[in-house]
């Protein structure tokens, strides 16, 4: 079919940027894992497991983790309960502003991630949009401080940032349902509530589930909502890598904290599609 | 245009009527696409609705099943307002063009869906499964996913998923059109003989008039939002009520003839006929025009018989029938279709009687 020449041409230079931009510097982080930094500040090359051993031992990084996952499932739940009946009203009964709608819930998705963050800060802080309303109309009398620089400030921009993410395939994959099997279902008896559960809800859990795995994984890597707007008690595990790597000094802690994300996020993208796999093909 | 006259051609009302039809209009948008249709439909019926794309015959069975709105009219089921029912309270199911089995569920599945949603006892679900999939010859793949069938084992589900809810009319959304030639002969006459057997009314919508005159009971033919004509598949075969009924059902040759004192002129064709008027138009089968041989009787004098001399201008083998192109002069061609005479070719003679000459409506030319 192909020559040998165009095979090359199309297959050689993605294959070269893959290598030297991802698997290169995954492979040198993992190394980077089993070194130590000495005393003088310098990374040196001994082969060793205390990094590991120290994620271990340490309860800061554990708690910090579970901290960022409990963080993550919140913010995947909420873009759920968000995302899925935006999806569902636009897929089924927006008609004629379908378009519009779906321009709408797109044109956030433009808007640097910078500025919905800080937008959040100006809207949250103590002298911020919402503690002036809710003292203007005499509801609270000083400036509620938990607002801003808390988990629930993480979780409230992350929400707002991720559930286009979640929308998105939850949307697609009702787009997909077949209109005949909705009416199929309605001519066989079943009530619009009966069809939803037991046709339409069944028939987009690919799209939940990819939703989900967006929302969840972005959630985890997340370093610049709680950097805004998280403060001490909204520290997330990625915050931490970034000091490893930075003001810390301590690269191959950082690096083996990385590999250990990293390892977490590719076993829950394997679950998820084994299982988006085992609904589709039922 | 004269308006052809819908309520006029529509069934009188029958004292079995199980299924009322009334004057239902439809549009999407401001395009009208059906304008006033009646007709009554009787209990155990195979009722065909026949139609071209675009002709509303789908929009009247989505109106019946309820995934329509009406515009105007009402529809009746057994003394009882069907069209202000919502479509999953409605006593009628439907098997769909494309079946719409559910992908996500196996063939037990899909045929029991309807009776878990109407909430039958769950000890009678499983015996009322078995029994419509063994109708349909479906039992032993009850555990399978419909993905993993065949358009015509799809259409069997389909079949049997509408018939184990029992419903009052079986609605049929052209069923068969999506299986090839030869299957859909043979599920044409499994429908017949399964719609026999349960003795539920069926209304089939196709634009295919050869398997409407070989199921229905009685052929409900609509044009442009409009009842055409209802009868049975023999008197719309032999009676069509319009030229457009004639040439849709079956091939025809229509014959514009001038009527005087009984006796109608069509170029150098002539034969007695009861019209009155001047104009008629005349609708005459191809297969009811006879090579006549030496031995044929002498033509009686009464113009009961028409008798022509017709040049061949193409013949075309058929295997049983052979179709002829006759031009018998003066501009009027025929076209017959008689049992395989050998090869023909330059003049022959050629008649046909009087009485299969059937006068039609013809609203082109008035």
């Amino acid at each position: 079919m192909y020559s040998r020449a165009y095979k090359s041409a199309v297959t050689i230079p993605p294959l070269l940027w893959v290598t030297a931009f991802l698997l290169v510097p995954y492979a040198l982080l993992f190394c980077c894992s089993f070194w130590s930094v000495s005393p003088q500040q310098t990374i040196i090359h001994n082969w060793n497991l205390q990094n590991y051993l120290q994620l271990i031992r340490n309860p800061i990084y554990l708690s910090v983790l579970f901290r960022s996952m409990r963080i993550a499932g919140a913010v995947t739940l909420l873009a759920l309960l968000l995302g899925y009946p935006l999806a569902y009203f636009l897929s089924f009964h927006a008609a004629k502003r379908k378009d519009l709608l779906y321009q709408l819930v797109i044109i956030p998705l433009w808007a640097s991630y910078l500025v919905r963050g800080y937008a959040w800060k100006t809207i949250l802080g103590s002298d911020g949009v919402l503690n002036g309303l809710l003292q203007y109309l005499h509801i609270t009398r000083h400036p509620v401080e938990f607002f801003l620089y808390s988990p629930f400030a993480v979780v409230l921009t992350l929400t707002h940032i991720y559930t286009p993410f979640t929308f998105l395939p939850i949307y697609a994959s009702l787009e997909h349902v077949p209109r005949n099997l909705v009416e199929a279902s309605h001519d066989l008896g079943a009530s619009p509530w009966s069809t939803f559960r037991r046709v339409i809800l069944p028939l987009s859990l690919p799209g939940v589930l990819a939703g989900a795995t967006f929302a969840f994984v972005l959630t985890l890597g997340d370093f610049l909502a709680p950097l805004l707007v998280g403060g001490a008690s909204g520290i997330m595990i990625s915050n931490i890598v970034v000091s490893l790597f930075g003001a810390a000094y301590n690269w191959p802690l950082g690096a083996a904290i990385s590999l250990c994300m990293l390892l977490l996020v590719l076993s829950l993208l394997f679950a998820t599609e084994r299982l988006e796999r085992k609904l589709t093909l039922s | 245009m004269t308006l052809p006259m819908a309520q006029s051609v529509a069934a009188p009302v029958r004292t079995d009527s199980l299924l009322s039809i009334r004057e239902v209009v439809k549009r999407f948008g401001t395009r009208p696409v059906l304008r006033s249709i009646s007709l009554e439909v009787a209990s155990g019926e195979f009722l065909t609705i026949l139609g071209e794309s675009g002709s509303g015959k789908t929009t009247l069975l989505r109106l019946i099943a309820g995934f329509e709105q009406l515009d105007g009219g009402e529809i009746w089921i057994s003394g009882e307002r069907l069209d202000q029912i919502p479509p999953h309270r409605r006593p009628v199911n439907t098997v769909f063009q494309s079946y719409a089995l559910f992908p996500h569920l196996n063939v037990f599945d899909n045929v029991a869906y309807g009776l878990r949603a109407k909430n039958i006892a769950k000890t009678e679900i499983p015996n009322r499964v078995a029994q419509a999939l063994d109708m349909v010859k479906m039992s032993e793949y009850a555990r399978s996913s419909p993905a993993r069938l065949s358009g015509g084992q799809q259409q069997r589900v389909a079949l049997a998923r509408a018939l184990v809810n029992r419903p009052r009319v079986l609605l049929l959304d052209e069923p068969l059109s999506a299986l090839d030639a030869n299957l859909r002969r043979q599920m044409q006459i499994e429908l017949k003989a399964l719609q026999r057997e349960v003795g539920i009314t069926f209304i089939f919508v196709t634009h295919d008039q050869e398997e409407a005159m070989a199921l229905s009971d009685r052929i409900a033919l609509l044009r442009s939002g409009f009842l055409e004509q209802i009868a049975g598949p023999r008197e719309i075969y032999g009676r069509p009520a319009s030229a457009y009924v004639a040439q849709f059902v079956g091939q025809t040759n229509l014959l514009r003839a001038d009527v005087q004192d009984g006796l109608a002129r069509a170029g150098p064709l002539r034969w007695r006929t009861a019209e009155t008027s001047k104009d008629v138009v005349f609708s005459l089968r191809p297969e009811c025009i006879r090579l006549v041989t030496p031995a044929a009787p002498l033509q009686p004098a009464d113009d009961s018989i028409a008798r022509f001399r017709a040049r061949i201008l193409n013949q075309t083998f058929g295997g049983a029938m052979d179709t002829l192109e006759l031009d018998c002069g003066s501009s009027q061609s025929l076209r017959a279709r008689i049992a395989s005479p050998g090869t023909l070719s330059g003049e022959h003679e050629f008649e046909f009687r009087a009485s299969d000459a059937i006068a039609v409506r013809d609203e082109e030319s008035s």
